[in-house]
């Protein structure tokens, strides 16, 4: 702030205080020329004012906000540049980026001088960060099967992931259950921790322009033939010459990719509803279902943390 | 005999001026330096304008009163960055005609929501809240599937803002129109959505 505006604050402000403390001095005396507990000569309606003074209770209570007042803005910051004589602050609030944040953090921790918002900051990562240090270190294969990271790991699963995946992380339409070994990208703590810490940005093209309808509806008949599920034998067989469009992503066999995050095909799981008409809409129409990044929301720690839980709900269920 | 008081008390008019300046102090102090201070009039790094399609979801948002329950101004408090990010600073909302922080939670923060959920999750959540978020007592917007932009006014709203300080340029305001027309109420509210906070992430 410019000595400028820190001037004008500092008098407007305590040219105030002083404005209310002469006002109430003025106000105190009686000018009326009636003597305290007389007749105004003043009635309404029968209604007689009487010279009454300030309420002594009041009066006080008004002097002690001015001296309040006077504390306050001695011991924190309130006339523009003077910080007070507690040095308070809340938090810095002059930032213009993510890295200049982590800066001036880092700078008040080095020379000791914390405001509020840096303290909490301080004090939870000396009570909490040795605590995620040492998950951080440890094999997301032993952490799954540790019940004290895994109840960590679940609660930042429902406060981050439930919203998506559901409470019980079996997912929804559009959001794939996390409890069955079905992987769209990979279900080792390596590719679950990817998923996790980058996102993923699934890319199903919709099809209606360039295979038709009919096109369309055979692919589906295929699609649905590889899981075993009943369908017209004729569109199945012509749905499998078309199928090579398809198996650039999902494979020869529709046993899906994971470099693309293409579904098996043949498991009879269907993210988007497996009824005909659904897939037939998935294919016409394309999907374009987005994990989002959680690396710079929750950081490395606890993503490894959230990582061996997803892990953990499919450990030991049949494949 | 007549005194001051007396003739405060009598006279309204000259009553309500001096009221104004007593009341002009407080505003002199805390509302007159901030409009000349960097902190407040300089955007973030990396501070975007709202797109043609992200302004008129802004406007929606506005229409359907979603800052009657959620804010959009994370405080400094750790309780609050854990959850949400970031707190919000000043820099982020120089081009923000009226300010939509709001100061009632009865949903969450949305400050920086931006990038947090799928497109898909938002239009879902939108139809019906329930079918993601069980607890949730958000009231559904389907209608917003249906109403179509026509975008009739999004070039002069843009021109509205520019006059604000917000740079758009002379392309941004002549496409404006076309950039909108015939998007969904939903798509613009969700495209607004996606860019919320975004600038500090």
């Amino acid at each position: 702030m410019s000595s400028f505006w820190s001037i004008w604050i500092s008098v407007i402000s305590l040219g105030t205080i002083l404005g209310c403390f002469l006002l109430l001095r003025w106000c105190l005396k009686n000018k009326t020329g009636v003597k305290e507990g007389d007749d105004m000569h003043h009635d309404f309606d029968g209604i007689v004012e009487i010279n009454n003074p300030l309420p002594r209770w009041w009066t006080i209570m008004f002097y002690v906000t001015i001296v309040w007042g006077v504390i306050y803005l001695a011991l924190y910051p309130g006339l523009g540049n003077f910080q007070g004589l507690l040095g308070w602050e809340s938090s810095n609030q002059d930032i213009r980026s993510l890295e200049a944040s982590r800066e001036a953090h880092a700078q008040d921790l080095a020379n000791g001088n914390l405001n509020e918002y840096s303290r909490s900051i301080a004090a939870a990562e000396e009570r909490f960060g040795p605590i995620f240090e040492a998950y951080a270190k440890r094999d997301i294969e032993e952490l799954a099967r540790d019940p004290e990271a895994l109840k960590v790991g679940q609660r930042l699963f429902l406060q981050n992931c439930s919203q998506c995946h559901g409470s019980d992380a079996r997912g929804q339409r559009g959001f794939p259950n996390l409890t069955d070994h079905d992987w769209l990208y990979g279900g080792s703590p390596a590719e679950i921790k990817q998923t996790l810490m980058e996102g993923r940005r699934g890319a199903m093209p919709a099809w209606k322009d360039s295979l038709g309808e009919q096109g369309v509806k055979e692919v589906v008949a295929y699609a649905l033939s590889l899981s075993g599920r009943k369908v017209d034998p004729d569109l199945a067989e012509a749905g499998q010459s078309r199928f090579a469009v398809c198996a650039a992503c999902h494979g020869q066999d529709g046993q899906g990719n994971y470099a693309f995050g293409a579904p098996n095909l043949t498991d009879n799981i269907w993210l988007y509803g497996g009824s005909e008409q659904a897939v037939m809409e998935t294919v016409l129409e394309g999907r374009n279902g987005v994990m989002p990044a959680w690396k710079d929301i929750l950081g490395e720690e606890k993503v490894h943390l959230v990582t061996a839980y997803v892990y953990s709900l499919s450990l030991g269920k049949d494949e | 005999m007549r005194n001051v008081h007396d003739l405060i008390e009598r006279n309204t008019g000259l009553m309500v001026v001096l009221i104004l300046i007593v009341i002009s102090f407080g505003a002199l102090v805390e509302i007159t330096p901030l409009m000349f201070q960097r902190q407040t009039t300089e955007p973030v790094e990396g501070l975007k304008p709202y797109t043609a399609l992200q302004l008129e979801g802004r406007d929606i948002y506005i229409r359907e009163g979603c800052v009657g329950c959620h804010s959009q101004m994370i405080r400094p408090f750790r309780s609050e960055t854990e959850r949400y990010g970031h707190y919000s600073v000043a820099g982020e909302t120089v081009w923000e005609h009226p300010f939509l922080w709001g100061s009632k939670r009865t949903g969450p923060d949305l400050a920086r929501v931006g990038g947090r959920y799928s497109d898909d999750w938002h239009r879902v959540h939108l139809m019906d809240p329930r079918a993601v978020v069980p607890e949730s007592n958000m009231p559904a917007f389907p209608w917003l599937a249906e109403n179509t932009l026509d975008g009739e006014l999004t070039a002069k709203k843009m021109e509205v803002f520019r006059d604000f300080g917000v740079p758009y340029t002379d392309e941004d305001i002549a496409g404006a129109r076309e950039a909108v027309k015939g998007k969904t109420e939903m798509e613009a509210l969700i495209a607004y959505l996606q860019s919320l906070g975004t600038a500090l992430k």
